[in-house]
């Protein structure tokens, strides 16, 4: 079973041999890169990656290689890059801690379905498992993060192996691939051809039957509700699920993932549901009696308890994957297949309808949630609240500007308050939570765009990888770095303080992190505000820097996020107010 | 619980067994037995695996295994269609009194002794894990020394099969 590798030659009787060249693995990866129409590389050299290095360098006006300060910050520009582009991420490191260091970056691209390919070195296959320097299984460590990896021991395999990683990160539900490429394999020469890279894989629809199953169970229903996430926002479905609400007459709410997907100032848009979601899209869910998931997960953050989940309402639910469905809650109508085509059929499907007391009771709940709002605000603590700071974010940015956060308290701020007109704006590790992603996610952005980036970021998840500042100055990479600093570890002090008994240990670790000097120190620029009129001012020099600028946002530590659902919690269990201030 | 047993289509390359075994670790999917070996064609394998659960967890189970690139079927082959062996070999003690229980119960199971003295018998024994289970009952008060389960093989009655 276990053959080290069979001797399949993909391919070989396709080349055309009068225009193959004979040339090495390394040449022959950047080639490919360059015919996948791959233009630019993350990534930092190491022993078993000179050759490739070397010949990145030859084909530097075909492909940029971007120099990062750790691989974690390489994996994730990746991930950003794919984000907000929609083309695959390409990512590079050596063996051993190169690969390593990646692994994070990897599972947080697979969890929210980015597409990634992911190239290592690795020792040549005389050395593979005798615990040589800087050897380490890579694909064995990161088979459960990747849609597929392989390990390429042949180099005339190496061209379609490529060529099949790019298909795979691509077709149907996206996610990273890792290719590792052992030093001989680069060295070692055979004759190569350019082919014009294929589409991915084209998805068919969901079966028709399912379809009208699913408009029927909807026609039937006077209260239906749109649950939008990552499936929809890589689709770029907004106008779809425009179309689709103004026919039912259903509201709209989304995911973490789901967000900037439909333009934020839509009348039917209710915003982020769930955990920290808003009040009107939370309660949506619980008063609907149908909800439409569209490339979504039904993520335990958007539904709390999965079991009390939605008691009143049909579910009907669309998705590439068909392991999705079921997965999480039972659903009445499952629809696999291509998200945008399904719902396409699903839209023509279902009848135009009126629901005025639903669509008067959704803008009930939206007034009720904007109330709820103003209040919390009203009742934060910070010199400049939560709400101030993106509303101002909101007013300075433009149209088209990415957005990109770490995880945290401010990245449920950003995601409650953030508004967005265009797709493909937001970009934030969604499914894995993975503290350290935004400031490399934001160079990647800014590499794909070509075009000034903000990352909301807290202290702590700017001190994992501020490393990355390096990478910014280096390429005069234009990021507004707006640091939301509460000096405590905010997110997890928030569960201490409603759950643990205002107990806090490990999150206020008395740092004295002087975050301005540290971005001068990178030879960025920065400045500490103490007013929502200095925020202002600031984040206008900001817009205008060619480089990292960081503003450090003074944040009271005991700032909570709201409202909130505990995490056992079900999505009526809401907490909208700061109980400790009632019992003062 | 129900028991169910899958047939799982793999192309035969590096590592496929082990996508295959680290899936059910990572989704918490407990099996009850996995086999391998190659097929008709040397460039594919066929797995076979059987676990008890219910409807739930052996649809997530498919659904999971239909996403690793290198499985290219997955089918639940239900009891009607099914045919279904394993195989043991279990080592028992040999001694006056227990000698003639033992080869009486591989008569009537259709088992073989395939190392036989003074001390020591091996049985080998095939048929559905049911018999096998069965026959274990019967040696158990015997004496088992050891023993060793190859797991459950199956294929599809008549003229069905995995892949065209």
């Amino acid at each position: 079973m276990i053959k080290y590798y069979n001797n399949i030659r993909l391919g070989a009787k396709k080349l055309e041999p009068q225009k193959s060249k004979r040339m090495s693995g390394a040449r022959i990866l950047v080639e490919t890169l360059i015919e996948q129409g791959v233009t630019d590389v993350f990534g930092i050299p190491g022993g078993q990656v000179v050759d490739i290095y070397d010949e990145l360098n030859r084909a530097r006006r075909r492909i940029r290689h971007i120099l990062t300060s750790h691989e974690q910050g390489a994996a994730h520009a990746a991930d950003g890059y794919a984000r907000v582009s929609g083309k695959v991420g390409v990512a590079l490191a050596t063996s051993g801690p190169g690969a390593t260091n990646l692994v994070t970056g990897i599972a947080a691209a697979m969890l929210d379905s980015v597409p990634m390919v992911v190239i290592t070195g690795n020792v040549s296959t005389q050395l593979i498992g005798r615990d040589s320097f800087q050897e380490i299984n890579i694909t064995g460590i990161t088979f459960s993060i990747t849609k597929h990896n392989y390990f390429v021991t042949d180099v005339n395999e190496l061209a379609d192996t490529v060529r099949e990683a790019f298909r795979i990160a691509s077709s149907g539900r996206p996610g990273p691939v890792l290719i590792d490429i052992p030093k001989d394999v680069q060295t070692a020469k055979t004759l190569f051809a350019p082919k014009a890279p294929e589409p991915p894989d084209a998805l068919p629809h969901a079966d028709e039957k399912d379809v009208l199953r699913a408009a029927e169970i909807i026609n039937r229903a006077s209260r239906p509700y749109l649950y939008i996430g990552g499936g929809a926002a890589a689709n770029g479905m907004g106008k779809q699920i425009m179309e689709f609400a103004e026919k039912t007459d259903a509201f709209i709410g989304c995911s973490l993932m789901g967000i900037s997907t439909v333009p934020s100032s839509y009348e039917r848009f209710l915003g982020m549901q769930g955990m920290h979601g808003r009040y009107a899209s939370t309660k949506a869910n619980t008063e609907a009696d149908v909800i439409i998931g569209v490339g979504v997960c039904f993520s335990d953050r958007a539904t709390g308890d999965a079991k009390k989940y939605a008691r009143r309402a049909e579910i009907v639910q669309i998705d590439a994957d068909l392991a999705e469905i079921n997965k999480n809650v039972i659903v009445d109508a499952g629809l696999v297949g291509d998200v945008k085509k399904t719902f396409s059929m699903l839209l023509d499907a279902v009848e135009q309808k009126r629901r005025p007391q639903w669509h008067k009771r959704a803008l009930e709940l939206k007034s009720e949630g904007r109330r709820i709002f103003n209040s919390i605000d009203e009742n934060a603590l910070s010199e400049i609240t939560p709400k101030q700071v993106f509303e101002m974010i909101n007013g300075k940015k433009e149209a088209d500007t990415v957005v990109a956060t770490d995880v945290g308290q401010h990245q449920m701020w950003a995601a409650q308050y953030l508004k967005f007109e265009k797709p493909r704006r937001f970009i934030s590790s969604g499914g894995l939570g993975a503290m350290g992603y935004g400031l490399g996610a934001a160079i990647g952005a800014v590499i794909a765009e070509k075009k000034r980036a903000v990352l909301v970021t807290g202290d702590g998840s700017f001190s994992m990888n501020l490393t990355e500042l390096a990478t910014a100055v280096s390429y005069k990479i234009p990021v507004v770095i707006v640091l939301m600093n509460n000096s405590v570890l905010g997110m997890v002090r928030q569960w201490q303080t409603l759950f643990y008994g205002g107990r806090y240990p490990a999150t206020d670790p008395k740092r004295k992190t002087d975050f301005v000097k540290v971005c001068e120190a990178f030879g960025g620029k920065g400045e500490r505000v103490s007013s929502a009129e200095e925020f202002e001012a600031a984040f206008e020099r900001a817009m205008k820097f060619d480089g990292p600028y960081l503003i450090d946002v003074p944040v009271d530590k005991d700032e909570l996020v709201l409202p909130m659902i505990p995490s056992d919690g079900d999505l009526e269990d809401l907490i909208t107010t700061d109980e400790r201030k009632n019992k003062q | 619980m129900k028991r169910y047993v899958l047939s799982v289509y793999v192309e035969n390359k590096y590592g496929v067994l082990t996508r295959v075994a680290s899936l059910f670790m990572r989704r918490g999917f407990n099996i009850d037995s996995l086999t391998v070996g190659e097929t008709e064609n040397p460039a594919y394998s066929r797995i076979t695996i059987t676990l008890h659960g219910d409807d739930y967890t052996c649809e997530q189970i498919i659904n999971q295994l239909k996403k690793l690139q290198n499985v290219k079927k997955v089918k639940l082959l239900t009891d009607d269609v099914k045919v279904e062996r394993e195989l043991m070999l279990i080592k028992v003690k040999n001694n006056s009194e227990n000698r003639n229980d033992i080869m009486a119960a591989a008569e009537i199971f259709r088992a073989k002794i395939i190392d036989y003295n003074p001390e020591y018998m091996c049985v080998e024994v095939t048929g559905e894990p049911s018999k096998i289970n069965a026959f274990i009952d019967v040696m158990q008060p015997l004496g088992i020394v050891e023993m060793c389960r190859t797991g459950a093989v199956a294929l599809e009655r008549g003229r069905a099969k995995l892949v065209d």
